[in-house]
């Protein structure tokens, strides 16, 4: 019988009207790999939320950490005294801060008269971050890397806090959302690490596929309340799904392409980042994938054609209008010419957490609701209600501020934001992030009829199953470049895969 | 919206697991919470009202002091309101007090040391102000510096220069017609309230009606996410920081014709008083948003408050206390809400 690292019993946490969690219990055992599962808003991050002391449970609750009682709820801050450390969903970082101010904020050693060795720390966050391959330098802020190098920041936080303690359990709150494949290798190696050390790790994740590649056991929400807990052994996909849904899940990704038209987008020459020499055309009624492992170039692809990232050079052409130096274009300019940019990153780029579902879903279209002098904000409401509803946003309250969303659902509210506006061309960037995969399927027939409508879409994603299901056509980048091109019969999750892995160039 | 929904399974069940009916204490608490931080300024200020008019009953509750109140204390509604524009968009306007006390000294060195004629005057007084705006987006927005920092230099210049051009004198006379205007009594209050009113309302209207005013709010709460949705963020920044200089040029017309003087010192003790009543105004009407009748209440309760104090006797150094407080209490007041209001993230 295994150690008991954790023991959550009797769990309640109530908003205003919301029942996240409803009598959850949740056990870890020492070592082990443990995934936390279930559809978006089934509060998985609210009782991750709860062991950092961010939330304070209803009363009712008890926690065991390593066989001792510990009184709830806990004081911000302590967690990391009791040996657990987080990945949060929206990361914790702070951007204005140096990454090694964030990684070393409260967790100082100082040395003799209470003076921090700023030497010792660079070195130890140096390291920490070369576990991960990370070659930064360690006073860039925070705010001005990719959502990529962020969530990496926040993943080697975590980990070196618990490498420092030892035992104890490290959460982690979707931290492969944003990461390519070989990113995800490199957590996942850094977790077999850490159990040797008697560590255990909470995994919450919606890429089932990672659940049977890493846990030993799975505990699966549903609704606020534990439907289940399993070794992943006795489990298969269609269990899990059943499991995580309610229900049965059929075809998956949405059947038939579109018809592809005439050019729409050209961009010739883009050079910027670490994207070099860039050209390609997208079509009407195309759905382009961009594929690529860390740090090769094609996550910044959709960011540098809208203008949000200076270009070096290059030029993007829209149909029906002059081209444009990529160099010296603005997201605003972008916009006109047809062009909607999703980030990936939710709260930072995307949507504003503080301000109302309403004014954050409407924010490119408010003026059609100015009328006879005044915004219209009960049309407005409703017609964002609409949106909400046919995104499957929940709940669908249009005043309710983006940030009381859970993940997944921030991201198809965001979503709505964009394809509402029906721009010519769209530009992606891990559009299905932190979606639950009943609501995935929802994404991808969103975006298969906004293509069959006459748009383009441009999707970067680290997730080869999604783009070989979704994309009519996917470019894989290496180094900056198209390395291959995969369309049709030959788009596959396996060739996909291989042809990010290879180290030959094919094309 | 007219997509249709493809292949909707029938059994999705449509959250109701999740978003369970509130239990009813809770939600009158939240309720009660929400109207009580939404109106509290407002019940504040009645409160301090009927109090200074029990302890003060012959000198409080007044004609005379009525019209202090709502009379001499437009200017400060005034520079309250400009600073608010700024202050949504997320820059600091620390300039304001320079710039209207450089506007009522241009005022009243243009008209009775120059013998302008005071239409002539006040309008250059105006695009003083305007120019100064205009100053301060290049550095802020163009350049790209601190508003914080620039503007703390620039306020500080122009005190500086209104010493200069008064040889730190005091320059009284102004023209009494220009006087008479702006303290004409109608309906019982002087014009002056009447303007401070009348742009409290297009402050609201246009923070609060208009998509520019939505547009204000995203460039303020989400810079990142207001210029990738395409919104034209420094022409915004921009455009605030030169609204709020002209505004506060105007506090500075006003203040020369509520006093018929202008006094070199005279702008920089409004500074304080308008971010105290900026910020407190933040905490109600529109929690949480720097909004105009949040200025106006804040505005007014600030300076019902301090009158009442000074009838009691307790005059001079209480304005200073009373003001630098009340910034601080609504700064860690707004922080407090704000905590409750998102519990997480
Ligand atoms: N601060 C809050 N105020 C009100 N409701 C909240 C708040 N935080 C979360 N909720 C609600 O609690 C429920 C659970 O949310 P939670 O974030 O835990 O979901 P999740 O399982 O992490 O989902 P996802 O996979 O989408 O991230 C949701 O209905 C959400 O709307
Ligand atoms: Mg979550």
């Amino acid at each position: 019988m295994a150690e008991r690292a954790l023991r959550l019993t009797g769990l309640s946490k109530s908003f205003a009207g919301v029942r996240a969690l409803d009598g959850v219990t949740f056990e870890v055992d020492a070592g082990e790999v443990h995934a936390l599962v279930g559809g978006n808003g089934s509060g998985k991050s609210t009782l991750v939320k709860v062991l950092a002391g961010y939330h304070a449970p209803d009363p009712g609750a008890q926690l065991e950490l390593g066989g001792r009682t510990v009184s709830l709820p806990l004081p911000p801050g302590s967690s990391s005294r009791l040996g657990l450390s987080f990945v949060h969903q929206d990361l914790g970082l702070i951007p204005s801060l140096s990454i090694l101010e964030n990684m070393r904020v409260g967790r100082y050693r100082p040395g003799r008269a209470g003076r921090i060795s700023w030497r010792r720390e660079r070195q130890a966050v140096e390291a920490a971050l070369r576990h991960f391959g990370l070659d930064l330098p360690v006073d860039a802020h925070v705010g001005m890397l990719s959502p990529l190098h962020r969530a990496l920041v926040a993943i080697a936080r975590a980990f070196a806090d618990a490498e420092l303690h030892g035992g104890g359990v490290v959460v982690l709150d979707e931290p492969t959302a944003y990461l390519p494949t070989d990113g995800v290798d490199r957590l996942f190696d850094a977790i077999g690490v850490l159990r040797q050390n008697g560590t255990a790790a909470v995994i919450v994740t919606h890429r089932l596929e990672e659940v049977f590649r890493v846990a030993d056991r799975t505990t699966v929400l549903r609704e606020g309340r534990a439907v289940g807990t399993a070794p992943t052994a006795e489990l298969d996909e269609g269990k899990l799904i059943e499991l995580i849904l309610g229900r049965k899940l059929e075809e998956y990704y949405p059947a038939g392409a579109s018809a592809i038209g005439d050019t729409v987008l050209s961009v010739r020459h883009l050079d910027g980042g670490s994207v070099h020499d860039l050209s390609f055309d997208v079509h009407r009624g195309e759905i382009l994938g961009l594929a690529g492992l860390v740090g090769m170039g094609h996550t910044e692809v959709p960011y540098q054609i809208f203008g949000a990232v200076p270009a070096r050079g290059g030029t993007i052409e829209v149909q029906g209008h002059q081209p444009v130096p990529a160099g010296s274009l603005t997201p605003r300019e972008a916009n006109r010419l047809g062009l909607g940019l999703l980030p990936a990153d939710r709260l930072g780029g995307s949507g504003v957490g503080g301000v109302s579902l309403r004014e954050n879903v409407s924010l490119p279209v408010v003026a059609r609701f100015f009328q006879g002098g005044r915004i219209r904000r009960r049309a407005e409401g409703r017609y964002v209600q609409g949106l909400l509803r046919e995104h499957d946003v929940r709940p669908p309250f249009p005043e309710s501020p983006l940030a009381m969303l859970s993940g997944g659902n921030q991201q198809k509210a965001l979503l709505a934001k964009w394809l509402q506006m029906r721009l010519p061309v769209m530009l992606l960037d891990e559009p299905a992030q932190g979606v639950d995969i009943g609501a995935r399927k929802e994404i991808f027939q969103r975006l298969r009829e906004a293509a069959q409508a006459g748009a383009c879409m441009v999707m970067a994603s680290s997730e080869f199953d999604d783009l070989a299901g979704v994309c009519d056509r996917v470019l894989v980048f290496r180094h900056g470049r198209i390395v291959d091109e995969l369309a049709g019969a030959g788009l596959t999750e396996d060739r996909l895969t291989a042809a990010c892995y290879s180290s030959r160039s094919a094309a | 919206m007219s997509t249709v929904r493809a292949g909707e399974p029938a059994t999705l069940e449509a959250g109701e697991g999740t978003a369970v009916p509130p239990p009813a204490p809770a939600a009158r608490r939240a309720w009660l919470f929400d109207a009580g931080e939404r109106y509290g300024l407002l019940v504040a200020w009645a409160a301090v009202i009927v109090l200074f008019s029990i302890l003060a009953p012959g000198t409080f509750p007044t004609r005379a002091n009525f019209d202090t109140i709502f009379g001499t204390q437009a200017v400060l509604l005034v520079l309250t309101v400009g600073l608010i524009v700024p202050l949504s968009v997320g820059e600091y306007d620390l300039s304001i007090g320079g710039v209207m006390g450089l506007s009522t000294i241009f005022v009243a060195y243009l008209q009775v040391q120059q013998h302008w004629p005071v239409v002539v005057a006040v309008l250059v007084a105006l695009a003083a102000g305007l120019a100064i705006g205009a100053v301060n987006a290049f550095f802020v927005v163009g350049v790209g510096l601190s508003s914080f920092v620039t503007t703390l230099g620039m306020g500080t210049l122009l005190t500086g220069v209104g010493y200069g051009l008064t040889n730190s004198t005091t320059i009284g006379g102004i023209s009494s017609g220009f006087v008479q205007v702006i303290t004409y009594q109608v309906l019982g209050l002087p014009t002056a309230f009447f303007i401070g009113l009348l742009l409290t309302i297009v402050a609201w209207y246009v923070l609060q009606h208009t998509p520019l005013g939505r547009h204000l709010v995203f460039v303020g709460e989400g810079q990142e996410v207001a210029r990738l949705t395409g919104l034209p963020v420094a022409k915004i920044r921009a455009g605030s920081l030169i609204a709020c200089s002209v505004l506060a040029a105007g506090a500075g017309v006003l203040q020369a014709g509520v006093v018929g003087a202008a006094d070199p010192g005279g702008g920089a003790s409004y500074l304080l008083p308008a971010f105290a009543a900026a910020f407190l105004g933040a905490t109600s009407i529109r929690p949480g948003r720097f909004n105009a009748w949040g200025a106006f209440v804040a505005v007014y309760f600030l300076v019902t408050g301090i009158s009442g104090l000074e009838l009691m006797g307790i005059s001079g150094w209480v304005q200073d206390v009373f003001y630098g407080g009340s910034l601080v209490i609504a700064v860690a007041f707004a922080r407090v809400a704000a905590r409750r209001r998102n519990a997480a993230a």
